[in-house]
């Protein structure tokens, strides 16, 4: 028998690809840290075997004309693959792709690689930054020339909005989507929309009333046909993506049916249960166990506070139930839970008051004259406590002298170091409303005075004129030890008054702090739960805080208002208005491109071993009984990435993330690529 | 010497099951011997390493060479045969991923040797340890050197082709040389260089009858622990750690039809570069637990992590890389 020739297959040799390589200075941002020419230089000469043919350097790449030298490359030359070595993809990927789309080549055959905030920002050896430029450089080469062409997938955007929290951004927000003609489900966690505004009396800089400027705002949301005002209410689970989100909500119960509800009162009225009022009367009010915070709530119908419910407790009372002139109490309510379908979402949570007792030397807790800021609010607020009377903690007795505290939590290393930005005008504020009402001598301790928005230093200005005294350096202590004659049964304020250059003790009757604004106590489950991040003071972080303040890292996802960090009102309301704003440009496009990082299963593959199936953050696999095979719903994939590394069949890839994409992109960085040609060379 | 292709299967650190198997194939022998000249073979016939020397390069057509590098011996007949053969198989587990071998790549050689000779079952009362070289009258004497760690045929020479299993299933190397046989007659085409053959495309979980649900894990239990273990349900899901899930297939999960957990001789499922990390992720998506103290109680479920997730793969991981795992 003779043997016959055996037709061995060589590994066929990948297609030499046509790379073009663009190394950006960034200004002086890269090339003060690496040789920017050298990097250029050697990615052409070494990287050649790898397919370079072209290497150019440039000040600003993603310039106009930076974007032209590589449409120009791509035309002339015939790249067909492009690795920019620039910022971060973060930044820039977009804009690149988007030249070499213009030119004709998939945007996906082109990679930018990182040699600013991996290389440049965090290395000062120029000689090893540039080495490591390189190795970036190489990493990308190789990478790209694994990259296939890629068409994003287009769907449909939900017209419909979620916005989650209904304080002046939310509604601002809500408003506008809504009188565009879009449906808006409100999403408010208290039984009343209004926020922390509903609180005040009166407002900086105009000192408009508070509830004259936002009662009519609240009652349009309320009443709006396009807005499902949904109080008392919370968001628990987020699910798919922009255009497409899947909101479930927790109606909680009531206990009073809102279709007969009249909203008459006679239940609060005649509730025999008072609770101090820690919400919405900071601590200074009582509310009943079956309440609205405020008489001009919107919606009108109250709710019943369980835990402080007699009947709930103890199963007995049933006042409310037996006095309803309509019958609208109903103890037998149940929690709802509510699945909408939206587009796009508007988080609009806002702040929480830095809790004043964490400064024990400013004696707000142990000191009865000491207040808070929000107290103060609802201390001259007409509809208060004490009916608008600025009086002493005993309720009757008007101060002779006051001291407001700035910074109270803020610009303090021990506490926040940012600015709470409204605290200067809001103390000004005070000191005025202090002024007229009382006639009292009224002196602030500030560190700085920020008063630099429309209408603002003309109202400290006036307040100034107005006899109040601004003493200038941080308050020391609070206390009612008294020293010196005319300090007994005072409060003295310790302080250095930085301009004088001297200690001062001042004794007045009240004192107000202007504490900080800080996020939400529960700001980092909610960024959890719509897959959003927090600084690390805690406040949202939104996209780009210049160029893009109201959008989020996740597509479809924006924020106003105070969750984002401090503001005051007209910026915050601002806020709201633009993201709506966004919100309709996304609604108006009718469909989006969705990126096609997507992962998909190799049925041949699969074992159906369904390890994945219960994985992905956005519920995108599915398993088929009959085939026993598991399957990605592109739609829904986000290109996360978690079935990917969980499969242990390897059956699951992710498009732009390969494995041979990244091991050659690997290889690449460590410069086998290069080892190996340099090896072939001696040999 | 006959006309006929040139046969050549060859035991580097291996058990011997390699060659049990091959010779379990039963009848299909009888094609080797009509279809080759069997020319080495050192289980089967006679052969000296001078006579595989003399021949010209690239004269054995098939080549099975299973075991793994661990002797200097090893490494020069890798070289030899590389040289000597058109299509080189890496046959077997040991050839292919360093197999039970490897695992000795967590000791140092010599704490190796001294664990080999003093053994509870070793009768070596005065603590003889093998001295790679010896001096005798007529000279000196060598036996080759036991290197620094166990390589894999393909860390050492080029390879054409892989063979999983430990043993290889007698069923899929009849397959397998039939196919070459037939290749070798113009009908058929063996498969591009580098595939991994007679194994199958997905995992041992295909070939399981076993029911299988989303799994969540709550314990893992040792198998002899398990009072009764569910003739129907997937073992993992019973809290036995089986490799099922990332080992491939090809075996046809005997190990999981008898209720015994797959403990991944058949290797990785195709293209997944490092078998344990594999397994290991898979293993640590499905715990059920968000708790740190409960997820380090379910692990302590699993007390020899390397033998569970590298038992077969730690010479070919990507995370030793046949480098020592004892030098620092
Ligand atoms: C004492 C004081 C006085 C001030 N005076 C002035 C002034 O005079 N002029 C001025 O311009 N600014 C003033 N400000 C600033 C002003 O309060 C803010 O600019 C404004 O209230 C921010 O509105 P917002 O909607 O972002 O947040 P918020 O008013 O905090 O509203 C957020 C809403 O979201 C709800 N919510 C929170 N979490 C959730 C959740 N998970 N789900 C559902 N709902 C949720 C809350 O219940 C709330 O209703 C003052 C601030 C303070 C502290
Ligand atoms: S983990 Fe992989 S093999 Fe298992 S069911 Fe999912 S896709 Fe299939
Ligand atoms: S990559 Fe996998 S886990 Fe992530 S979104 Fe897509 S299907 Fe889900
Ligand atoms: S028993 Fe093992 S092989 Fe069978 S399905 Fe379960 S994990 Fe897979």
């Amino acid at each position: 028998m003779s043997s016959q020739p055996i037709p061995l297959h060589l590994p066929g040799e990948e297609p030499a690809e046509k790379i073009g390589v663009y190394v950006c200075h960034c200004g002086t941002n890269i090339a003060a840290t690496v040789d920017v020419a050298e990097v250029r230089d050697w990615a052409g000469q070494r990287l050649e075997d790898s397919g370079v043919v072209v290497s150019r350097d440039y000040k600003f790449m993603c310039s106009s004309l930076g974007q032209e030298l590589i449409e120009k490359d791509i035309k002339d030359l015939g790249l067909t693959r492009v690795v920019v070595a620039a910022c971060s993809p973060h930044l820039h990927e977009g804009t690149f792709r988007g030249a070499c789309k213009r030119a004709g080549l998939n945007p996906y055959l082109c990679e930018l690689v990182s040699i600013r905030e991996q290389v440049s920002w965090v290395h000062t050896d120029r000689h090893a930054a540039t080495d490591k430029a390189k190795a970036v450089v190489s990493g990308g080469v190789e990478r790209v020339v694994r990259n296939t062409p890629l068409e994003p997938l287009r769907v449909p955007i939900h017209p419909a909005t979620l916005v989650v929290g209904g304080g002046i951004a939310g509604i601002q927000a809500a408003l506008e989507i809504a009188n565009a003609g879009f449906p808006v489900y409100l999403v408010e966690r208290e039984p009343s929309i209004g926020g922390h505004m509903a609180q005040f009396d009166k407002t900086f800089p105009t000192l408009d009333c508070a509830a004259c400027i936002l009662t009519p705002r609240m009652v349009e949301a309320g009443g709006h046909p396009n807005i499902t005002l949904l109080t008392w209410s919370e968001v628990v689970d987020v699910k798919g993506y922009v255009g497409n989100f899947v909101a479930t909500i927790k109606k909680k119960a009531r206990y009073v049916n809102t279709e007969l509800c009249t909203g008459c009162g006679i239940c609060q009225e005649k509730c025999p249960k008072k609770i101090v009022d820690e919400v919405y009367e900071a601590g200074l009010g009582y509310r009943k166990a079956v309440y609205t915070p405020f008489p001009q709530a919107v919606p009108k119908y109250p709710v019943i506070d369980v835990p402080n419910c007699t009947f709930f407790q103890k199963g007995t009372c049933r006042a409310c139930e037996k006095l309803c002139p309509t019958n609208a109490i109903d103890f037998t309510q149940k929690d709802e839970l509510l699945t909408v379908e939206v587009g796009n979402i508007i988080l609009a949570t806002g702040y929480d008051l830095f809790d004043a007792r964490r400064i024990p030397q400013y004696g707000y807790g142990r000191l009865a004259n000491v207040f808070t800021s929000l107290e103060f609010e609802r201390l001259t607020n007409a509809a208060g406590p004490t009916n608008g009377d600025i009086v002493l903690r005993d309720g009757k007795t008007k101060p002779q002298s006051v001291a407001v505290i700035h910074c109270v939590g803020s610009r303090d290393r021990n506490y926040n170091n940012y600015c709470s930005a409204i605290c200067c005008m809001q103390s000004v504020k005070f000191a005025h409303l202090v002024k007229e009402r009382t006639g009292a001598q009224v002196y602030n301790f500030y560190i700085d005075m920020r008063t630099t928005a429309k209408a603002y230093d003309e109202f400290y200005q006036r307040v100034l004129e107005e006899g109040t005294l601004f003493v200038r350096g941080r308050v020391a202590e609070v206390t009612d030890a008294a020293r010196l004659p005319g300090e007994a049964g005072k409060l003295i304020i310790q302080v250095e008054d930085t301009l004088a250059g001297k200690q001062r003790r001042i004794p007045v009757d009240m004192v107000i702090l202007s504490a900080a604004l800080e996020p939400r106590r529960d700001a980092k489950q909610t960024a959890h739960l719509f897959g959003l991040s927090c600084s690390a003071d805690g406040w949202m972080i939104e996209k780009h805080v210049k160029l893009d303040p109201v959008a989020t890292m996740t597509e479809g996802i924006f924020a106003a208002g105070c969750v984002t960090g401090p503001k005051d009102i007209p910026n915050t309301v601002a806020q709201g208005a633009a993201a709506a704003a966004r919100v309709l440009g996304m609604i108006q496009r009718r469909e989006i491109e969705l990126e096609p990082i997507k992962a998909s299963v190799n049925q041949e593959q699969c074992s159906g071993c369904r390890i994945c199936n219960n994985l992905c953050p956005f519920n995108a696999i599915l398993f088929h009984e009959d085939r026993m095979v598991s399957e990605i719903n592109p739609a829904l994939c986000q290109g996360c990435g978690t079935c990917v590394a969980a499969c242990p069949a390897g059956a699951i890839s992710g498009t732009g993330f390969s494995n041979e994409q990244i091991l050659s992109q690997i290889d690449g960085l460590l410069m086998l690529n290069v080892a190996r040609q340099s090896a072939a060379v001696a040999a | 010497m006959s006309g006929k292709p040139k046969f050549a299967m060859y035991w580097a650190s291996s058990c011997g099951g390699c060659e049990i198997a091959v010779l379990n194939i039963g009848e299909k022998i009888l094609d080797v011997d009509a279809n080759f000249d069997v020319v080495f073979w050192p289980v089967a016939m006679d052969a000296k390493y001078k006579d595989v020397e003399a021949l010209e390069d690239g004269a054995i057509t098939l080549c099975l060479f299973n075991g793994g590098i661990r002797t200097a011996e090893n490494e020069h007949l890798a070289h030899l045969l590389r040289r000597k053969s058109k299509i080189l198989v890496s046959f077997g587990s040991c050839a292919t991923e360093g197999c039970v071998p490897g695992l000795a790549n967590l000791s140092r050689p010599q704490d190796v040797i001294d664990t080999a000779f003093s053994t509870i079952s070793t009768d070596n009362p005065q603590g003889v340890r093998p001295a790679f070289e010896y001096a005798v009258p007529e000279g000196s004497i060598r036996i080759p050197v036991f290197q620094n760690v166990v390589r894999t045929l393909d860390q050492v020479v080029a390879v054409d082709y892989y063979m999983p299993g430990c043993p290889p299933e007698s069923h899929q190397i009849a397959a397998v040389v039939e196919l070459v046989i037939k290749a070798l007659h113009g009908q058929a085409e063996l498969p591009p260089k580098g595939a991994t053959i007679g194994a199958g495309a997905s995992t041992c979980c295909d070939e399981c009858p076993r029911q299988r649900n989303v799994k969540t894990i709550k314990q893992f239990v040792r198998i002899q622990d398990v009072e009764r273990i569910d003739p129907d349900l997937c073992l993992l899901e019973q809290g036995i750690p089986c490799n099922g899930p990332a080992t491939r297939s090809g075996c046809g999960a005997l190990c999981p039809k008898v209720s015994a957990q797959c403990i991944g001789c058949y290797g990785p499922a195709e293209g997944v570069v490092d078998y344990g990390a594999r397994l290991i992720t898979a293993f640590a998506s499905v715990i059920d637990s968000k708790d740190p103290a409960e997820i380090e109680r379910i692990l302590d479920g699993i007390p020899d992590p390397a033998g569970q997730f590298y038992r077969f793969n730690l010479a070919k991981s990507l995370l030793r890389a046949g480098k020592p795992a004892w030098a620092a």
